[in-house]
């Protein structure tokens, strides 16, 4: 950093505090509201757990549901999509480009439109409508793509050939040399995709609310019926939960961005 | 030469695995083929049923066109604004050294895991009948300001889920830019707004084209935080839903969902694809 560059620059100042203003208000009025016992009377009213309290009571089972969805979310992402990342990135033909290119599409395509395919096409199979299965579906198609991409480009490192070659040459079974050595290279990729995975299942709202029922909520969802039904200290509340869960797996994927950057310099 | 070895070790390597390589392929497509691609066939065609005019019913019937455009505008709209203002919150963190940097800016792209619902909330919570600018309006004897249900609300919900990815984009385009051109340019006597026509935005071309297609697409998706705000302003995707549910209209909305998932791909791919091609050259 040059001493030019830090000239003060008073209009991206004022346009950045007024973005941080914007972006940073509502969270704090949301936090604020969830905690005190009258939202109209504010700080003065006391604070209190009370709304908490009964937010885990109404709605606790959405949390555990979604991280329990995201979590199997995570598994079948690996499961499906570290192998498919690993043939994505050893061929080079023209099929799989056009294979990868229509994996990405129920990220590219909004998940009312992929949510209303799935309900048409399984909407009367009642077991699978009716289990968190279904919703599981929905969010693995979503989230494939991020895992896939992550991983398949970590797997492209020259080096990883040379690796590779040399195990076979030892005489290491596909089995082996996959487990016991591509996977390992690749670990931190596969790493940041579940975690990325993690976050994108647990905030998924457009495919979910359609693919819900009654007896399967997840914690958008059970967000949405709060904000719906309920006093804006339980919304408050609410959100306050989601934001206490996501934020340490946010930090979490940052600080191992910043970890992997220093590591691998990319 | 080092580069021309490893290609044809990679293209042996890749004829000696094929068999291991469609294996490896096998779960991922069998997985995407029954549950994406057969109920996206049927999905197509579905609106078929009713008459092949069904496909169009987004030009033939005005309301569902007037519900099309309305998104495409907000979108557009949208799109602009989250580009103007992150670019410059981009530029703005990417050339500052403060205590806290680094945590101003985790927490300013952390929104991009919040479900849109929860935007919704958050301007209802600004400009909703209990709101904050309520509150200040009423205060300040202007009446009870309420703006969260209509149009200006949908906008800045909109607004508020876009600006992270366009904050994170370009404060790393920004990071890299070439400062001697700058530098240049400022001994030469180009003024502010010089320097951003010529040397700023040029070099951030590549982060904008990219940035506003995904910011365009999510747009035009989205439907969490309309459904919050229950706006009176129907964009596409409440249109479905409404449909959907509300109507049982299963061939429209079908036919709707293809031409919203049209015009999303379309806007990715063409951008993807130009960007491939102009970096190419």
């Amino acid at each position: 950093m040059n001493a030019q560059s830090q000239k003060p620059a008073p209009f991206l100042f004022f346009i950045t505090l007024a973005v941080c203003l914007f972006m940073f208000v509502p969270v704090i009025i949301s936090i604020m509201a969830g905690l005190v016992n009258n939202y109209r009377i504010g700080l003065e009213s006391g604070l209190t757990l009370r709304w908490i309290n009964e937010v885990w009571s109404i709605y606790g089972s959405t949390v555990s549901a979604s991280i329990l969805l995201a979590l199997a979310c995570v598994i079948c992402t690996l499961l499906l999509g570290v192998p498919c990342a690993y043939a994505l990135a050893r061929s080079k033909s023209r099929c799989a480009r056009a294979f990868e290119e229509t994996l990405m599409l129920p990220v590219a395509v909004p998940g009312l439109a992929t949510a209303l395919a799935l309900i048409l096409a399984y909407g009367n199979i009642n077991f699978l409508r009716q289990s968190y299965g279904f919703i599981l579906i929905g969010h693995v198609l979503f989230t494939l793509p991020f895992m896939v991409k992550t991983v398949s480009s970590a797997f492209q490192r020259p080096d990883l050939l040379a690796i590779e070659e040399a195990a076979r040459t030892l005489g290491a079974s596909f089995t082996q040399r996959f487990l016991g050595v591509l996977v390992p290279a690749v670990f931190p990729s596969i790493l940041a995709g579940m975690l990325m995975v993690f976050t994108l299942s647990i905030g998924e709202f457009n495919l979910t609310w359609m693919l819900h029922t009654p007896l399967t909520r997840t914690l958008p969802v059970g967000l949405a019926d709060s904000y719906a039904s309920m006093r804006i200290e339980v919304g408050s509340a609410y959100t306050l939960i989601f934001i206490l869960v996501i934020l340490p797996i946010l930090w979490l994927l940052q600080g191992f961005a910043n970890w992997a950057q220093k590591r691998y310099g990319t | 030469m080092n580069r021309n070895k490893k290609t044809s070790g990679q293209a042996v390597a890749a004829k000696r695995h094929n068999p291991v390589l469609l294996a490896c392929l096998a779960p991922a497509t069998a997985f995407f083929a029954a549950f994406w691609l057969l109920p996206a066939v049927l999905l197509v065609a579905l609106p078929a049923e009713k008459g092949w005019q069904t496909y169009f019913i987004v030009l033939t019937d005005s309301r569902y066109m007037w519900s099309m455009i309305n998104t495409l505008l907000l979108s557009l709209a949208t799109t602009v604004c989250t580009l103007m203002i992150g670019g410059a919150v981009g530029v703005y963190l990417a050339r500052r050294r403060f205590a806290g940097r680094q945590m101003l800016l985790s927490l300013l792209t952390a929104p991009l895991a919040f479900p849109g619902v929860i935007i919704g909330f958050f301007i209802i919570l600004l400009g909703g009948r209990q709101g904050w600018f309520a509150d200040i309006g009423s205060a300040l004897g202007m009446g009870r300001i309420t703006f969260a249900y209509g149009l200006t609300g949908l906008f800045l919900g909109y607004l508020y889920f876009s600006l992270p990815r366009a904050i994170a984009s370009y404060t790393a385009a920004a990071e890299s830019m070439d400062t001697q051109l700058e530098e240049a340019a400022r001994v030469l006597g180009a003024s502010r707004w010089e320097i951003t026509r010529d040397v700023w935005l040029p070099q951030l071309a590549p982060t904008t084209v990219a940035c506003g297609a995904i910011v365009f697409a999510t747009a035009m998706g989205a439907f969490g935080t309309a459904f919050t705000l229950s706006s009176k302003f129907e964009v596409v995707p409440i249109t479905i839903y409404n449909e959907f549910t509300n109507y049982a209209n299963f061939a429209l909305a079908a036919s709707l969902s293809i031409t919203l998932g049209l015009v999303t791909w379309a806007v990715l791919f063409f951008t993807r694809v130009s960007g491939t091609v102009s970096s190419g050259t």
